[in-house]
């Protein structure tokens, strides 16, 4: 028996504009285990993304509850919200998301200057997780002057200083050319191997086939729930 | 505490160092208000400063005695057109018994007069003065000797210049003792010049010829009354007992028995000093006022740059917030943005205003006064319009939903 890290019960997101309500999903059940990677998959307008911020506690579920690392998050202020991103998620998201004009250590720090990590200690952690991902050669690089598949690396270095629950990642090589997405393929692989829970939101087969399960939605719901071989 | 404050401003100025032309244009507004805060100030101060000068060098614990009615009741005269103060008035103020307080008494006529050499000709004040004149006004003699008592009993046609007129009829640096000059065409014998006492326009009290009181009185102005009389009190703690005791002598002589219908009027030196200190302080409050409208469009100036600032990083603050930044700590980056602009702009201004005003005091020849007071109050607030300004920007920032803000194009 697995720990479970994820736990979602009867959760369901509305949209209300004006008069008009859009069920984005509706009465979803999902159980994550420790260690587990999971690929969500489907169409646009399936709910993937809104399933995405609520995993991430970006965004708050109309009803139902999640539970993240034994916490249950649905209900929480912005600012405890804040605190669970920062504690317990390492986002890593299609468009990168790096500061412009500075340095990829600088990037990496990011999270553990939100975090109270001692300001001693950043430099050597997110060192660790650089050289992790290939990248000690290009610390002190700005982010522009970096390849997309560099600043995604950097990017995962930035998912993991906080040593969180689990690793969202939102169609993390969306925006990278093919050769390199095999290595942000082969570092997520390596990260699961080392325990890491992963979860990815994509719409490409080949990407999801590197999961160990694959979720597919449709509009709001679970339409399918396997484990790949 | 402390090292999240230091480690935020770290993180300021590297955002600021950023854009450098950007914070330079937001700080311009600032360093412009500041400035000329510190220099309008600057320059009030040294009028006022000025004024309050000329006017203790026109004599200490000095009371002028002004022919004219009191300012309060229904008409009143114009003051020294009246012909109400007379010698024997000055004399019995020296003289009476009650009068404790006044050490020196000096009566004066005075009146434009044009006065002329062989080749040149000047407009000036002459005044008809006494030997007492010298002490009550502190008027140092330069050349030559000062009038005396016996040129006034003898009447005798001699004359005091002061350095202005010294080089408006001899030439600069002359030495006109013991030459003649012609006063309203009657010949006068130069017998001493003055030291300047500086001042300018209405205050000039170096454009004047001195002559003996009973000579100006006699043969120049055919007139039997004073223009005024001017007291020196003994000292400057005695200066309402002596404006009482005179006023009270003179309405005894003058058989007026309601002070209101007095016609003569005592001003004290104080007085003047309130006045002018008050018009000044007017003037420097004006000065202020105008000073203050430009650091406020400075301030409006940075609160438009830090909402463009916010709308180009709607992303960046998204991010931030996706990794664990919480509305506080957004609201204190750009607070602390908004603060260090104002703060490095404030102290540049001051640098700015004390240069213009040091500039300023070498071209108009005026005093060079910063008072550390209004360097201090504009540090206080260039920092306090950061804060006013910085906070609207910084608290919609801090609204921002991560995930709007992270899909932002």
């Amino acid at each position: 028996m697995k720990d479970t890290i994820i736990s979602v019960s009867n959760l369901s997101k509305v949209y209300q504009t004006g008069s008009v309500k859009t069920v984005a999903l509706s009465d979803i059940n999902l159980k994550v285990d420790k260690g587990d990677y999971v690929a969500i998959m489907g169409p646009s307008g399936s709910g993937k993304s809104t399933l995405m911020h609520i995993l991430g506690a970006l965004d708050t579920p109309t009803e139902g509850s999640y539970i993240l690392d034994g916490e249950e998050v649905s209900k929480l202020t912005d600012d405890q919200l804040a605190e669970i991103r920062n504690q317990k998620i390492g986002f890593v998201f299609q468009a990168f998301n790096l500061l412009p004009r500075t340095s990829a250590i600088k990037n990496v720090i990011l999270p553990m200057r939100y975090g109270n990590v001692a300001e001693e200690k950043r430099v050597e952690i997110a060192t660790k997780y650089l050289k992790m991902v290939g990248l000690e050669d290009r610390m002190e690089h700005n982010s522009n002057q970096l390849s997309g598949g560099q600043q995604q690396r950097v990017a995962i270095a930035r998912s993991l200083v906080m040593n969180p629950s689990i690793i969202l990642a939102d169609e993390p090589t969306g925006n990278i050319a093919s050769a390199q997405a095999e290595e942000i393929m082969d570092i997520f692989k390596k990260l699961n191997k080392e325990g890491h829970t992963i979860v990815m939101i994509t719409h490409e087969p080949d990407i999801a086939a590197h999961a160990k399960r694959v979720l597919t939605l449709k509009d709001g719901k679970i339409l399918n729930d396997k484990r790949n071989n | 505490m402390t090292k999240e404050i230091i480690e935020t401003i770290k993180e300021s100025v590297g955002t600021l160092t950023l854009n450098k032309l950007r914070t330079g244009l937001a700080m311009l507004g600032i360093v412009i208000g500041i400035g000329s805060v510190i220099a309008l100030l600057s320059l009030g101060q040294a009028t006022q400063t000025q004024i309050q000068n000329q006017i203790q060098s026109l004599g200490a614990n000095l009371l002028t005695v002004s022919p004219g009615a009191q300012s309060s009741g229904g008409v009143r005269g114009a003051a020294g057109g009246a012909t109400t103060l007379t010698n024997a008035d000055a004399v019995a103020i020296k003289t009476d018994p009650t009068i404790t307080a006044i050490k020196n008494v000096s009566p004066e006529v005075s009146n434009r007069a044009q006065v002329a050499t062989g080749q040149n000709n000047s407009n000036v004040q002459v005044v008809g003065a006494t030997s007492a004149y010298f002490t009550v006004h502190k008027v140092d003699i330069d050349q030559g000797s000062l009038i005396t008592d016996a040129d006034d009993t003898n009447l005798r046609k001699v004359a005091v210049l002061g350095p202005q007129v010294v080089s408006d009829l001899f030439g600069a640096g002359s030495t006109p003792v013991g030459q003649s000059v012609r006063i309203s065409g009657q010949t006068f014998i130069v017998v001493g010049t003055t030291v300047s006492k500086g001042g300018t326009g209405f205050f000039n009290q170096d454009n004047v010829v001195y002559v003996p009181l009973s000579t100006a009185q006699k043969q120049l102005f055919g007139q039997d009354y004073l223009s005024s009389i001017s007291l020196e009190a003994n000292n400057s703690d005695v200066m309402t007992q002596a404006q009482n005791q005179v006023g009270y002598l003179l309405l005894a002589r003058h058989k007026l028995s309601d002070p209101t219908q007095a016609d003569f009027t005592i001003l004290s030196q104080a007085d003047i000093l309130n006045t002018a200190t008050a018009a000044t302080g007017v003037f420097t409050t004006l000065l202020a006022g105008i000073a203050a409208i430009s650091l406020l469009v400075g301030g409006i100036g940075i609160m438009n740059i830090m909402l463009v600032t916010v709308t180009e990083r709607i992303r960046e603050i998204g991010l931030r917030k996706a990794l664990g930044a919480k509305k506080r700590t957004i609201i204190n980056q750009f607070l602390a943005e908004a603060v260090i602009l104002t703060f490095i702009g404030g102290l540049i201004g001051i640098v700015l205003g004390i240069i213009i005003s040091f500039v300023i005091s070498r071209v108009a020849n005026t005093l060079f006064v910063v008072s550390p007071t209004s360097v201090f109050l504009a540090i206080l607030v260039s920092g306090g319009i950061g804060i006013v300004f910085g906070w609207y920007p910084a608290k919609r920032a801090s609204d921002l939903q991560p995930i709007e803000a992270l899909r932002y194009e």
